[in-house]
């Protein structure tokens, strides 16, 4: 409205005003549309003065410019380093409530206690992923040769203080406590024959698939089951028991239920018997501390096959106790070598 | 806004860059009074009552829930409104209020024009109000010009300086009414006396203070010319039916001054007396036409009114009326007020459907939701004994104000077994969930079946009492695919 009045007031010669709206226009022309020249309110540009200062300040406050070799490092000394160590700081905070409690905690009463057992469970979980998922997989799921730790099957013992014994020292890890044994490779070193050994594979086979002409076990006669029988309480009963149910203390698997940990065709158990297996794992103990290891016991205790304890059960409360404890037992074993 | 100014800002264009944007000219509203303030006057006790009071509602949900009535919790996070609770998972509902929200101002515009910008936009309640001190402390429209363009007395600074007290604390208790929405009212306001309120609310207050502070007092009509998008899209709700503000042209002009006494023949009713271009908020003079600048408040009609009185002409020179019908007026006849067109149809069908949803929605929530996520690694387990284990992450949802023991159950898979995860004994019949909360937990699911196609089953939970009973279908897998 007042622009119309002010064509009057300050027309010069080369003003070009819209004849419509009275307005000037910026002299652009597109196919005879022309831009109309309504100005901005003045604010507008105090809030892009005001933004300019603002990056300003921001330049000077926060790392910002490059430079060669990295960039400016701000007067307000931000790093998202920083930022993140203040995140770990309060996480680590967060712990501290509970780490105390968790520390002095037998085995069994994380598992009764709401709190310690969700915290051991976090712990764990995400201990499991940084250090044992490359072997037994994420989920904790296992592959050949690597035992999947969900089901119920268990080479050392599924019970909590069977598991942490295991982590803490290991299978085949070398150190007085870890786990050990060797099946003997039956065909390479001679024990057993080629007809002996197939007769012994048959046999177990038999043990989880009682129905003949099942496709992984094929019609074998009565007579090679009955051998392969005897022979298998001669040369593997020791371990795997009279019934072939296993036995924890020598890490002799069950071969009677559905469970195979290199694979339950008959071609890989010939080679099994034939060639012997033996896994190793790592002793945790060392690398760990004692309270992860507690952490990974009961996320591992509760993925589906924790065996139940019959008694509760006593673990050293503390890593200051389980030094001491091994030192213990160190001592006498070491005696005699001198 | 007149010729002066605008030539200043012409001659300043050729000094200085800032020529080229348009300066804000001060506005000065003159009081008003009639039946437009009235009711603008009404409808600003009412919202700003409404806005600083209703924290202080309560509303007893039993011990286990707050006692707010309108309350959003975001530790909780939970939002309140009197018998209507949401959870931030039945945020649809809050887009259906949105929804509402558009399409019922859409709807109300089509009809009555900007009747939302005019009366109950806080943009406009606000800056009445920062109006209405500003001429409470400094005196009406010329006194406050008079003040304004003078030199810096002391009377002057007194006064500004005590608008602008008065403003801060207004502003203030806007800022700090709406924290109370986001807190329990009555606790967070004790906490003010004690000097132990919480950084975080203390930096709400100091950025709400400061924006209502710098809308109200400084930026208002350039919000509504500049910033808002409803105010330049609502042109798409109106047509010839829509009740806009109209200077009558046919009756007004030719405009001129009018002494008492002279012939109103051979001329219009305007005398020119410029009385709706100073009342007017906006700063713009209805006589050039409905313009984008007009939010509608009726201001410059009672304005009109008053002095239509005052010469002894009939009153409605400038009225709400219809585009349509100040033609027929102009024919001789009167055309009668449109209700029904296809744009409120359209907009009532919209209103209908989403209200029903949502009532629906609010009518049916159901006190306990189950969410079933079946475990991806592994996908299944194979049990020594031949068996088959799948695990999944249960979620028990338990809206309800008391605290509940469910039971958890499946169909669709013979002989299977449920198995809890959880610290200490807990079994698929004794799922403890508190009051108002989510309950999470891991089951394995075991049964003797042959490895083959993934099976469709079903989780049924059921509370204690076996009043609540709800479903969840899921997969049971038996093999690698």
């Amino acid at each position: 409205m007042s622009d119309k009045k002010s064509n009057k007031n300050s027309a010069g010669a080369h003003k070009d005003i819209d004849e419509v709206s009275g307005v000037e226009t910026t002299g652009h022309s597109w196919d005879g549309l022309k831009e109309l020249n309504n100005p901005l309110p003045r604010w507008w540009v105090w809030v892009f003065i005001i933004c300019i200062i603002w990056s300003i300040w921001y330049f000077v406050v926060y790392p910002s410019w490059p430079v060669p070799g990295g960039a400016t490092e701000g007067m307000g000394g931000y790093t998202q380093y920083k930022e993140l160590e203040e995140s770990q700081a309060e996480i680590r905070a967060r712990q501290d409530v509970y780490l105390e409690r968790f520390e002095n905690a037998s085995l069994n009463e994380i598992l009764n206690d709401p709190e310690l057992y969700a915290f051991a469970i976090a712990g764990g979980a995400a201990a499991f992923k940084d250090n044992c998922a490359t072997c037994h997989g994420t989920g904790a799921e296992g592959g050949k040769g690597y035992p999947n730790l969900n089901d119920d099957d268990w080479l050392w013992g599924g019970k909590l203080d069977e598991i942490h014994q295991t982590l803490t020292h290991g299978i085949r890890a070398g150190g007085l406590d870890t786990r050990v044994s060797q099946m003997p490779a039956f065909g390479k070193e001679g024990l057993l024959t080629r007809d002996e050994v197939n007769n012994v594979v048959d046999f177990v086979l038999s043990l989880s698939h009682p129905h003949q002409g099942d496709e992984t076990h094929g019609d074998v006669p009565q007579e090679y089951l009955a051998a392969g029988a005897e022979i298998f309480q001669q040369q593997c009963a020791s371990c795997h028991g009279p019934d072939a149910k296993g036995k924890h203390e020598f890490g002799a698997p069950n071969l009677t239920d559905a469970i195979w940990l290199y694979g339950g065709d008959r071609e890989t158990i010939f080679k099994t018997v034939y060639n012997a297996r033996g896994g190793m794992m790592p002793a945790w103990g060392e690398r760990l501390d004692e309270n992860t290891i507690k952490q990974l016991t009961v996320y591992l205790h509760q993925l589906g096959g924790g065996e139940k304890d019959d008694a509760p059960v006593l673990i050293p409360a503390t890593a200051e106790e389980a030094i001491e404890d091994n030192g213990q037992h160190a001592e006498p074993e070491q005696q005699p070598a001198e | 806004m007149d010729s002066t100014q605008n030539q200043n800002s012409n001659q300043q264009s050729n000094q200085s860059l800032l020529g080229y944007f348009a300066k804000q000219e001060k506005i000065f509203p003159k009081r008003v009074w009639g039946k437009y303030r009235k009711l603008k006057w009404v409808a600003m006790i009412v919202t700003l009552g409404i806005y600083y009071l209703v924290p202080f509602i309560r509303w007893d949900r039993g011990p286990n829930a707050p006692d707010q009535a309108v309350l959003i919790d975001l530790n909780g996070p939970r939002a309140y409104w009197f018998w209507i609770e949401i959870w931030p998972q039945e945020i649809y509902i809050f887009t259906g209020i949105l929804i509402l929200a558009a399409i019922a101002l859409f709807f109300v515009t089509s009809m009555f024009g900007r009747v939302w910008c005019g009366y109950f936009c806080p943009q406009t309640v606000w800056t009445d109000l920062f109006v209405w001190v500003e001429r409470f402390v400094q005196g009406d429209r010329n006194a406050r010009k008079k003040l304004y363009e003078g030199p810096w007395t002391f009377e002057k600074i007194c006064k500004i300086g005590l608008t602008h007290f008065i403003w801060l604390i207004i502003a203030w208790c806007t800022a700090g009414s709406f924290v109370l929405y986001f807190n329990d009212a009555p606790t967070l306001v004790w906490s003010f006396f004690e000097f132990d309120v919480s950084p975080t609310v203390l930096t709400v207050i100091a950025g709400l203070t400061f924006s209502t502070y710098l809308m109200a007092g400084f930026a208002r009509e350039q919000v509504c010319t500049y910033m808002c998008p409803y105010a330049r899209f609502q042109s798409a709700m109106f047509d010839k039916d829509t009740l806009i503000i109209g200077y009558d042209l046919d009756r007004g002009e030719p405009r001129g001054k009018h002494k008492k006494g002279e012939s109103w023949d051979g001329r219009g009713d305007c005398i020119d007396c410029t009385a709706c271009v100073q009342v007017c908020p906006m700063g713009i003079d209805i006589r050039n036409g409905l313009q984008m600048e007009c939010i509608a408040c009726g201001l410059c009609v009672d304005a009109c009114n008053n002095i239509m009185d005052q010469v002894e002409r009939p009153r409605g020179l400038i009225r709400y009326d219809t585009t349509n019908h100040m033609a027929a007026a102009v024919k001789g006849g009167a055309e009668k007020f449109k209700f029904f067109r296809i744009r409120t149809f359209y907009y009532s069908a919209i209103l209908a459907l989403v209200g029903s949803v949502m009532l629906y929605a609010l009518i049916t929530r159901a006190p306990a939701e189950l969410h079933i996520l079946h475990d991806r690694n592994p996908l299944y387990v194979q049990l020594s004994s031949g068996e088959i284990r799948n695990g999944y992450t249960v979620k028990i949802l338990n809206k309800t104000h008391d605290h509940k023991t469910y039971m958890i159950s499946v169909e669709g898979l013979d002989g299977a077994v449920i198995d809890v995860s959880a610290a200490g004994d807990v079994g698929a019949d004794n799922l403890f969930v508190p009051a108002d909360s989510v309950g999470s937990y891991h089951i394995n699911l075991h049964a003797h079946v042959p490895p083959d196609e993934p099976r469709d089953i079903k989780f049924i939970l059921e509370d204690r009492e076996k009043t609540i009973r709800t479903d969840y279908d899921a997969k049971f897998i038996t093999k690698r695919k």
